[in-house]
């Protein structure tokens, strides 16, 4: 046999698998729906509060239909995609600043250890207070959230960049901007990309229950309208669509750090 | 005069539990277009001085000066660095790491050609689009001894860059950096621990002492063999001579 052969084998053997794995991934999505359509239908779980897929895809048809849903997902979209982006720059830059001032990180590292372990969400009602009951306070909560620990991480990946690098920039009198700039950012790309995914996650919560205090608008609003009015469709609804868009900026970032981080 | 002159210069470290003295009273010159090697004990403070006349820290006391000006904090002179390993940077092509010193001194301009001609000149033609990881140990040292190169500097500090190869890679690259180094006139100090590659490549060897580091002999490599390229010389009858004083010096030293 020929090497060619042998390697036209084991591409399909590569792909063989693939189609396997999302075969399985595709059936227990499928089971999952059916089987909490079915527990609802027979009354095995309290179809007043779990609801089932139909009674949520009727809901979801009809609100699409009048518009009102729309309004909502892309209020907490909005709010969600701002709260993370500022939550992680705000973070890289921080960790820049105590990256540029060795003497500044000794000083603050208590109170970022402080900040780090305080529940952000208790910030909550003094930011309402403070910002007004708008999407300015939701934003900074989404924000808020994710900042502290990008901050940590990112200034941990900043100061353990190989010393020798930084010297081979040294010999050839680069300035510290310089060296952040050719060898510190570009060494910690995929750790920030790693804190991006977490924030993802955490932008979400920071935003939903911004939603839950003060919002007339957004998914998370829905969600604490729908407790209040015991209407459980609402809720699983807006829970799937939340799982669907987080989804989708996870993957975002995935395409992200494939354009980024070229060389392995 | 003398082009690198080493004067009187003392250093120390400080930590919290203890004060080291790495280097005491050291005075040496070399001239230009010289090639010298410091070998030692571990722990004589081989390495430090190389950082200090690399301009990387200020000694504790003394001064080195290139062609008379200071060579700490002095952004004007350019030295050329080689590490025990490449340390090119993995997220930029070959051709962006070799350029990298210019880029950093905004003297960007004739980049591309000066790229590829130096690639030529150390034996990697048409690899300026590859990434570090796609080639082999001895490729990439070739490539940082091109990064070297490029920004044209005073002086090559070797710090053990081909401790880390294969024996073979090794011997290579050393003929290819003697060779280089002959081609553009560079002056350059070799910090080893192998006798035979200090002898094989240098005009002069410092032989230190350890703890705390002292210049203690100097040996003239006799000319016959300087003539010859690494390789050749580690072949010539006077090689194994010196190799031998050299030996015996390096053992009486680390019996004291």
């Amino acid at each position: 046999m020929n090497n060619n052969k042998l390697h036209e084998q084991f591409i399909q053997s590569l792909v063989k698998e693939k189609r396997w794995v999302k075969f399985y991934q595709l059936l227990i999505l499928v089971a999952f729906f059916a089987m909490w359509e079915i527990a609802s239908n027979l009354r095995w779980i309290d179809p007043l509060i779990f609801s089932s897929p139909s009674k949520v895809y009727t809901l979801f048809i009809n609100n699409v239909a009048d518009g009102t849903l729309f309004v909502h997902i892309s209020y907490t979209l909005f709010e969600t995609v701002l709260g993370f982006i500022i939550g992680t720059l705000l973070g890289t830059i921080l960790a820049a600043v105590l990256w540029w001032s060795p003497f500044l990180s000794k000083v603050l590292d208590p109170y970022l250890v402080i900040l780090n372990a305080m529940p952000k969400v208790a910030l909550g009602p003094i930011l309402i207070v403070a910002m007004g009951p708008g999407m300015g306070s939701i934003i900074t909560m989404g924000a808020i959230i994710s900042v502290i620990i990008s901050t940590i991480v990112i200034y941990t990946s900043f100061r353990n960049v190989d010393a020798n690098y930084l010297k081979v920039l040294q010999t050839f009198n680069a300035s510290r901007a310089q060296m952040f700039k050719e060898a510190v950012l570009p060494a910690s790309f995929p750790t920030i990309i790693s804190t991006l995914k977490v924030n993802v996650g955490l932008s979400w919560v920071g935003v939903i229950v911004g939603e839950f205090l003060v919002s007339s608008k957004g998914l998370g609003y829905l969600i604490i309208y729908g407790f209040q009015v015991f209407n459980f469709n609402l809720v699983l609804m807006s829970l799937v669509i939340i799982a669907v868009f987080a989804t989708i900026m996870y993957q975002l970032v995935e395409l992200l750090e494939k354009k980024l981080i070229k060389n392995g | 005069m003398d082009f690198l002159t080493v004067s009187n210069v003392h250093h120390t470290y400080f930590s919290k539990k203890a004060v080291t003295e790495a280097l005491s009273n050291i005075h040496l010159s070399i001239e230009k277009g010289e090639f010298v090697s410091f070998i030692g004990p571990s722990g004589c403070g081989k390495t430090t001085l190389l950082s200090i006349i690399a301009g990387l820290f200020e000694p504790t006391v003394g001064s080195v000066k290139i062609e008379g000006q200071e060579v700490f904090g002095n952004d004007s002179l350019s030295i050329g660095y080689m590490l025990q390993q490449d340390y090119l940077f993995p997220w930029k092509t070959i051709e962006e790491n070799i350029t990298l010193g210019l880029k950093l001194q905004n003297k960007e301009k004739e980049d591309q050609l000066l790229a590829s001609k130096l690639l030529n000149d150390v034996g990697l033609p048409t690899i300026e689009k590859k990434y570090p990881r796609e080639l082999s140990g001895g490729m990439r040292q070739r490539v940082a001894l091109a990064r070297t190169l490029a920004v044209d500097p005073k002086i090559l500090l070797l710090d053990e860059p081909f401790s880390a190869l294969d024996y073979q890679s090794k011997l290579k690259l050393e003929d290819l950096v003697s060779k280089m180094l002959k081609e553009y006139g560079k002056t350059a100090i070799l910090v080893t621990h192998d006798i035979g590659e200090a002898i094989a490549m240098s005009d002069r060897i410092f032989l230190f002492s350890p703890r705390p580091g002292r210049l203690y002999r100097t040996f003239e490599v006799p000319e016959e063999i300087r003539k010859l390229t690494p390789f050749e010389a580690r072949g010539h009858s006077s090689y194994s001579s010196l190799f031998q004083i050299i030996w015996k010096e390096l053992e009486s030293l680390e019996q004291q």
